[in-house]
């Protein structure tokens, strides 16, 4: 597979290491009520789709950048790859 | 119809006209007591136990395409029960146990070939931890034997004992392992269960639950409404993708696993070997391929189709680990889709809804545990009480910290 | 011996002839044959046997999807089984071996399987050998095994080398027949990045085994001298001979394996076997051409009948003709063209059956239409066919050879690698491409394209096309002249009403009759009935079967073809060799190998090296006269403890944390606090996973107010590294906080024992008052050495001496070790290696690597008390899960054999009191021993069930497996100086 990306271009996927669904972003509040059954869902369930994936990838052997690639699990094509920075700006995470 | 040697003559004799159907392929019943999503192994493992052992007359499996084109036709076909946590080791024991008894019991030759399974250590804390998980095994009343380097090369002369990069230390042997002849499971556990009434119908989609007041009432599917007293659902694979349609996210990633075979070979292997410092597993099967495969390709997919870097880095394990196989050729690759659990353990277990159970996240384990996770699903359903080896694959051990985690990396899917 | 069949013409070099030997008999050809060709040309017809029959074999094609000529090529290391003879390129020397038969080729006792075949139906095995039940493994499995498989390999190291290469292209074209030479052309000349790949070692496709004239000049002339000399003058175009494009992977990445060796009869020096390609495309064109098919008759399998384009082949390009009287039987007017141009070469046609009744008339061969062949004769070798006439009569003719076509199949394989499914098209009775993976387009054959002119012009089509899509422009095409014959076909799949056996796969030995008998017991899918009959599973992967299976399968069940359906293509295209697809990841090359600064000294002095992942690090260093490690790393123990060690831990995960928000950072990804960390102190650290479990520890010096050094352990500092970035990526964007691994950039000893300041005194510069008072247990400053180097220093320490760590820059690592032993002289000082480095943490009763396992947590190590609940940090919400606080959690706690003579060993479980042992009763297990010279006996750390509260109880630490028991004390972990007085000394 071949991610864009937004910084340096086309780079091998053999570049990145893969972690998951992009909601691990989403990281709860710990002094939330419930916060123990906020942090179950947020760390054990997934939606899994067969179709577009949100997904976080690593770009380890590269300029270390988290990205936010959005991808076709059932086919693999590659929509959008954003920087997971500004994804989470954008979610409203800040410090 | 009993199958034997001197049915094959009898039948030779006669042209082999008299052969019947290994299934029916019955039209569905507008219901059934209790309905299995999924003719793999394991679905046509349940629905066998359900009417063999628990007396369950009136049940369907309903499989979207044909029986056992699933994980349970492409894998690698090793069995095994070298387990560490208390939690496994039981269960995958008497899944041992019952693969020992299978073929007698559903009068079908699987193959179950007993020739070993050895795992190899390159480390002195791989050691330590080998000798943790083989004592473990021997608490449990099963075998398990620890070999140093002059022990696996006696089992395995030709591993690269002389110049690899990281030195073979010894290994754990369990020699009860072996490998099956992966189809005739399913084959076999299909025409033990047609025998026994189970319905089994191919080419059957299920499209929805029907579910009412927080009770599971059947399944529609492409074939119509299966009304059903219970539903069980064994489609490991495509497990978030049906339970979804209950409404359930479930603690697990679909990610695709790839194998491969070589060209046929005179026997060259004694058993499966398991590389401790690479991605690489391999055995022979009985018609000469080597049987390999290494890691997931570590992203999420349905694509039942794997990439070029996984492929090149179970090579690299293979020839750094055996370097005699370099100029046997690599004839198939192919691609399964496996439950990843964020323990790397399975789910056997009820649902919150009334009648509807789960059987999945089996990661890439699942072929071994065929039998047991048939018996033990088959005790759910029927008795709706866990069965004893089964009853750590709850799905609310999350909730509560009680994880089934042999490897220790966590919540992370693509690390188990 | 002479080459009886030689005939005249042919694309081989007559100048060059080449001596090379079969089954030990010697045989000459010539340059340009391949093995088969060079066999066929001595009048050998005969080169293999089936797998399952064991029925004798002659090639059926004379390509990559030849089922039956496989041989063992090359001798004792180099041996190669299951090649195919058909692209063998002759080479001189080259030395074949037949396979899978016992005594000899020609006499093979497991021949007696043919006669038994009425008891091998399909899957029989599945129906017996089930009584007794023990001997399946003891009698039935072997006899099988041992039966199965076709060559064997050498089982020594395979000797030669691959290497591997990656390529980026606009287009790539696969396959240099017209049409793909028509692709690159066009490419070529607008300008594309042009890759052409054939897996043949010739260009020109099937022009080279044709007549055909291209416009005005013979085909393959057109090929070699024109197409080829144009491509091969521009700079843009790679064109790759004996390459081939194995599988699609995503977005583009072909992967290809290029025979760079096996054409000659030694490597060249410096040259590897073969390479490896990742081919990275942004557009590509297969021009893959078709397969011929054959028809299903009874006793279709004898060597001298093979596919009517293979003898074609044999014939125009080899010169090759495989006998002397040759028949032809076809359903399409592809077939006559062989039997026309055997005339035209001057062999015998004594026959060509037309299944059809109006087929056009060959000159000078009896010729019958609506005939079909019946039968064959001919143990080893054809001698006659039977054939029914339109007429219903039948008559035998004599032949030794027999040309058969059924059609051909477009190559659809690569355009099904991404689960794309092929279309049915029944005017030519074949699957065509359907759904294609992004960024390939089909030309020519590949697509049912089948005359030349339009291979020609739909290849060049195709080029523009795809260079339109990136943007391109291609000029108009310029396509020279060539025949434009459509081919008529009227489909035959399988004669029918015959009483011998049809074959239809015939490596694996599957007949009509099998298909018939997989559908009769239920396996109607076409997958079922691959894996019931295991048609399409040999090495040729069902290439000129699986369409035939299928299209029998259709007929018996009442379905259509195209709603049969086929199995799925899986890559690679043609087998490769695993030695290939490694490369040079093997060997000591497997992985990458990391060496510490300190490795060339400790090479000097003799060191004892171990892995520690990707790391080279010295376990023991021995010294003249020590014979065992265990005195090694008893005297660095010792000498440590008692005076002064010096040990290279680089290797740990080093981290440059900077910003304003650095502590509070920090204080977030450990369990522990960092806000009020003052500035020159050190702290330990805890780090969870968000699951609560231990992930990693070390320690954080705050240099500066903004400023950390962040340690973490060997084996977990690129994970460490990278969840950090996560968390301030993705978790915490805005906190200003920068971080960046400096593993390699800082080379770090600790120095440790009684002496360990004193030493130190000696190298740090003199204006640094490192005193106890200055530089207390848990200070950090950066300072200089040596007169001027700078350099960090910590006060920390793993082995619970007064120790530090200091660090320089990582070139001056190796003057700094030699500068420290130096030093440490006057004190007796050691280095010690990794061996001495786990004793001491051991007899410390530090966690290490066996106890952070991934499945602990604070708690069960011992520093449940560390994980702050007055602050956020990664683990600590779910770390307060039930299960993970029950009263019995097992804690690190440390063992204590009775018997001071008895060795521990890791591994062991424990079991209280007399009970038994077995795992109900099971209460934890030793994680880590060793001997500790301090206290001349074995110690253990481990989890025990509730361990903090059960010091003194008496447990038996069981090792089954080595039928072993030994009594053990439960104690503190703590066992050198639990008060912890030494390293504040």
């Amino acid at each position: 597979m071949i991610i864009n990306h937004p910084l340096l271009g086309p780079r091998d996927a053999q570049e990145f290491v893969y972690l998951g669904d992009a909601t691990l972003i989403d990281r709860p509040d710990w002094q939330a009520s419930e916060a123990l059954d906020r942090f179950y869902e947020y760390l054990y369930l997934r939606d899994n789709p067969a179709g577009m994936h949100r997904e976080l990838w690593f770009h380890e052997q590269g300029d270390r950048s988290w990205l936010v690639v959005t991808r076709n699990t059932v086919t693999h094509e590659i929509t959008s790859v954003e920087l997971a920075r500004d994804v989470a700006r954008a979610r409203g995470r800040s410090k | 119809m009993r199958y034997s040697g001197f049915k094959i003559i009898a039948q030779a004799l006669t042209g082999h006209r008299g052969w019947k159907p290994v299934w029916r392929e019955p039209e569905p019943k507008r219901s059934y007591d209790i309905v299995v999503i999924g003719g793999g192994g394991h679905g046509l493992a349940t629905a066998y136990y359900l009417a063999k052992e628990f007396g369950e007359a009136n049940v369907a499996v309903v499989e979207k395409g044909w029986i056992g084109s699933g994980n349970v036709g492409r894998n690698t076909t090793i069995v095994r029960s070298n387990y560490l946590l208390p939690g496994n080791e039981p269960f995958y024991e008497f899944s041992m146990k019952l693969w020992e008894g299978l073929e007698q019991d559903f009068n079908y030759n699987a193959m179950v070939s007993q020739r070993g399974v050895l795992n190899l250590c390159h480390t002195d804390a791989q050691r330590d931890a080998f000798t943790r998980r083989g004592n473990a095994m021997r608490l449990h009343g099963v075998d398990a034997v620890l070999l140093d380097r002059e022990g696996v090369r006696r089992i395995a002369p030709f591993l690269n004992f002389d110049n690899a990069r990281f030195p073979i230390k010894g290994g754990l042997l369990q020699p009860r392992g072996g490998t099956v002849r992966h189809d005739a499971v399913a084959w076999g556990y299909a025409r033990g269960a047609d025998t026994h009434g189970v319905d089994i119908i191919q080419n059957c989609e299920v499209t929805g639950f029907r579910i009412e007041n927080g009770k599971c009432l059947g399944v529609e599917t492409t074939r119509g409404f299966i009304g059903a007293k219970k539903v069980g659902c064994a489609v490991a694979g495509a497990s978030s993708q049906v339970m979804a349609k209950a409404g359930m996210r479930l603690p697990i990633e679909s990610h695709v696993l790839q194998a491969f075979v070589s060209e046929g070979l005179k026997p060259l292997l004694p058993g499966v070997i398991t590389y401790g410092a690479g991605h690489f597993y391999v055995s022979q099967s009985d018609k000469g391929g080597l049987v390999f495969g290494g890691d997931i390709d570590g992203y999420n997919s349905y694509a039942q189709r794997g990439n070029l870097p996984v492929i090149e880095d179970v090579c690299e394990g293979g020839m750094s680990l055996m370097p005699m196989i370099g100029r046997a050729r690599l004839l198939r690759s192919w691609g399964g889709i496996m439950d990843m659990s964020m323990d790397g353990s399975p789910i056997i277990d009820r649902t919150d809804i009334e009648g509807l159970y789960f059987n999945g996240g089996w990661c890439y384990g699942g072929f071994k545990a065929t039998p047991a996770s048939g018996w033990c699903f088959a005790h759910l359903l029927a008795t709706d009480m866990p069965h004893p080896n089964a009853a750590a694959y709850r799905f609310d051990r999350f909730r509560k910290g009680l994880m089934i985690d042999e490897k220790g990396m966590g919540a992370q899917p693509n690390l188990h | 011996m002479s080459q009886a069949n030689r005939l005249a013409g042919g694309l081989i070099d007559r100048s060059r002839g080449i001596s090379f030997s079969f089954d030990n008999k010697r045989y000459t050809g010539f340059a340009g044959d391949t093995l088969a060709s060079a066999l066929l040309a001595n009048g050998e017809r005969l080169m293999g046997r089936s797998f399952k029959y064991h029925r004798p074999r002659g090639p059926l094609t004379a390509g990559s999807d030849e089922p039956n000529a496989l041989v063992e090529l090359r001798q004792g290391a180099f041996r190669e089984p299951n090649t195919r003879a058909t692209v063998t390129e002759l080479f001189e020397g080259l030395s074949a071996t037949s396979q899978n038969r016992w005594p000899s080729l020609a006499f093979d006792a497991l021949g007696i399987n043919d006669l038994l075949s009425p008891f091998f139906s399909a899957g029989f095995y599945y129906k017996t050998f089930m009584w007794p039940k023990a001997f399946w493994e003891k009698v039935y499995e072997p006899l099988i095994r041992r039966a199965a498989g076709l060559g064997r390999l050498s089982m020594a190291p395979d000797p030669d080398v691959y290497d591997k290469g990656f390529l980026h292209c606009d287009l790539l074209v696969i396959g240099a027949g017209p049409t793909g030479l028509a692709a690159a052309l066009t490419a070529a000349r607008a300008g594309a990045r042009v890759i052409l790949a054939d897996e043949d070692y010739e260009i020109g496709g099937r022009l080279n085994s044709e007549t055909f004239v291209v416009g005005d000049t013979s085909g393959t002339d057109w090929a070699r001298n024109h197409a080829r000399v144009e491509l091969l003058s521009m700079p843009n175009v790679r064109l790759m001979t004996r390459t081939t494009i194995i599988g699609t992977f995503d977005h583009g990445i072909y992967g290809a394996l290029e025979r760079v060796s096996d054409h000659l009869a030694h490597r060249a020096h410096g040259k590897p076997r073969q390479i490896f390609w990742r081919i990275y495309s942004k557009r590509a064109v297969l021009c893959a051409g078709a397969a011929e098919r054959p028809i299903a008759f009874a006793n279709n399998d004898r060597p001298g009948i093979m596919l009517a384009g293979a003898l074609r082949s044999y014939v125009n390009r080899w010169a090759a003709a495989p006998a002397r009287k040759v028949a032809v039987f076809t359903n399409n007017d592809d077939g006559l063209r062989t039997a026309a141009d055997l005339v035209a070469k001057g062999v015998e046609v004594s026959a060509v059956i037309d299944t059809r009744a109006d087929g056009a008339k060959v000159a000078d061969a009896d010729h019958f239409r609506g005939a079909q062949v019946i039968d064959t004769k001919g143990r080893l070798g054809l001698t006659s066919i039977t054939v029914r006439l339109s007429t219903g009569e039948t008559r035998t003719i004599a032949c030794e050879a027999l040309g058969v076509s059924g059609g051909w199949n477009p190559n659809v394989h690569l355009t099904c690698h991404q689960r794309g499914r092929p279309n049915w098209e029944p005017s030519i009775a074949a699957f065509v491409p359907g759904n294609c993976p992004p960024g390939m387009t089909v030309a020519g054959a590949a697509r049912g394209v089948f005359s030349t002119a339009a291979a020609l012009t739909s290849g060049a089509a195709a080029a523009r096309e795809a260079l339109a899509a990136i943007g391109i422009k291609a000029l108009p095409a310029d396509t020279p002249k060539a025949e434009d014959q459509p081919i008529r076909i009227e489909p035959l799949w399988h004669v029918g009403s015959a009483k011998g056996r049809a074959w239809v796969d015939l490596q694996n030995d599957v007949t009509v009759k099998d298909v018939k008998l997989a559908h009769q017991e239920g396996f109607r899918s076409v997958e079922h009935l691959k894996r019931y009959t295991t048609l399409g599973m040999a090495t040729d992967q069902g290439k000129t079967s699986n369409m035939l299976g299928l299209v029998v399968m259709a007929e018996i069940s009442g379905r259509s073809i195209p709603a049969t359906g086929t199995t799925i293509y899986r890559p690679p295209y043609t087998p490769v060799p695993i030695a290939a697809l490694a490369g040079r990841s093997c060997g000591r090359d497997f992985r990458p190998t990391r060496l510490t600064p300190s490795h060339k000294w400790a090479s000097e002095q003799g060191a004892v090296f171990v892995e520690v992942g990707m790391w080279l690090r010295a376990q023991w260093l021995p010294r003249p006269g020590e014979i065992h490690w265990r005195q090694s790393v008893d005297r660095e123990v010792l000498t440590t403890r008692s005076s002064v060690g010096i040990c290279d831990v680089t290797t740990l995960g080093k981290i440059d944390v900077q910003g304003k928000d650095a502590a509070e950072f920090l204080n977030r990804i450990y369990a522990n606090p960092f806000g009020k960390l003052a500035v020159g102190k050190v702290r330990y650290g805890l780090m969870l996973r968000e699951d609560g479990m231990a992930m990693d520890d070390g320690t954080s010096a705050r240099l500066a107010e903004d400023h950390f050094v962040t340690t973490t352990t060997t084996a977990n500092a690129v994970a460490v590294f990278r969840h950090m970035e996560f968390c301030r990526q993705c978790l915490w964007p805005d906190l200003d906080v920068q971080i960046i691994s400096t593993t390699e950039a800082w080379a770090q000893f600790s120095v440790a024992g009684p002496n360990a300041r004193r030493l130190l005194q000696k190298i740090v510069d003199p204006q640094h008052d490192i005193s106890n008072e200055a530089f207390p247990y848990m200070a950090c400053g950066e300072i200089s050495v040596c007169g001027g180097l700078r350099a960090r220093l910590f006060r920390i320490s793993f082995s619970g001496e007064l120790a530090y760590e200091i660090a320089v820059p990582t070139r001056y690592g190796d003057a700094l070790i030699r500068a420290l032993v130096d030093a440490g002289k006057e004190f007796g000082a050691v280095v010690y290696g990794t061996e001495a480095l786990g004793v001491m943490r051991i007899e410390k009763g530090h966690a290490a690597g066996n106890e952070l396992n991934g499945t602990t947590t604070a708690l069960n190590l011992g520093m449940g008390g560390m994980v702050s609940k007055k602050k956020d940090g990664i683990g600590s919400t779910l770390s307060e899960r039930e299960g993970l606080n029950q009263p019995d959690a097992l804690n690190l706690v440390g063992f204590r054999p009775l018997d001071v003579a008895r060795p521990l060993t890791a591994g062991s479980h424990l079991i209280s009191g007399r009970e038994r042992a077995e795992a109900a009763n099971d209460q934890g297990y030793i994680t880590s021993v060793a001997f500790s010279p301090s206290l001349c006996h074995s110690v253990g750390l481990g989890f025990l069930k509730n361990g903090a509260a059960r010091k003194g109880e008496v447990l038996r630490a069981v090792n089954p497996l080595k039928n072993e028991e030994v009594e053990v004390e439960v104690v503190s972990p703590h066992f050198v100086d639990p008060e912890g007085e030494r390293l504040r000394a």
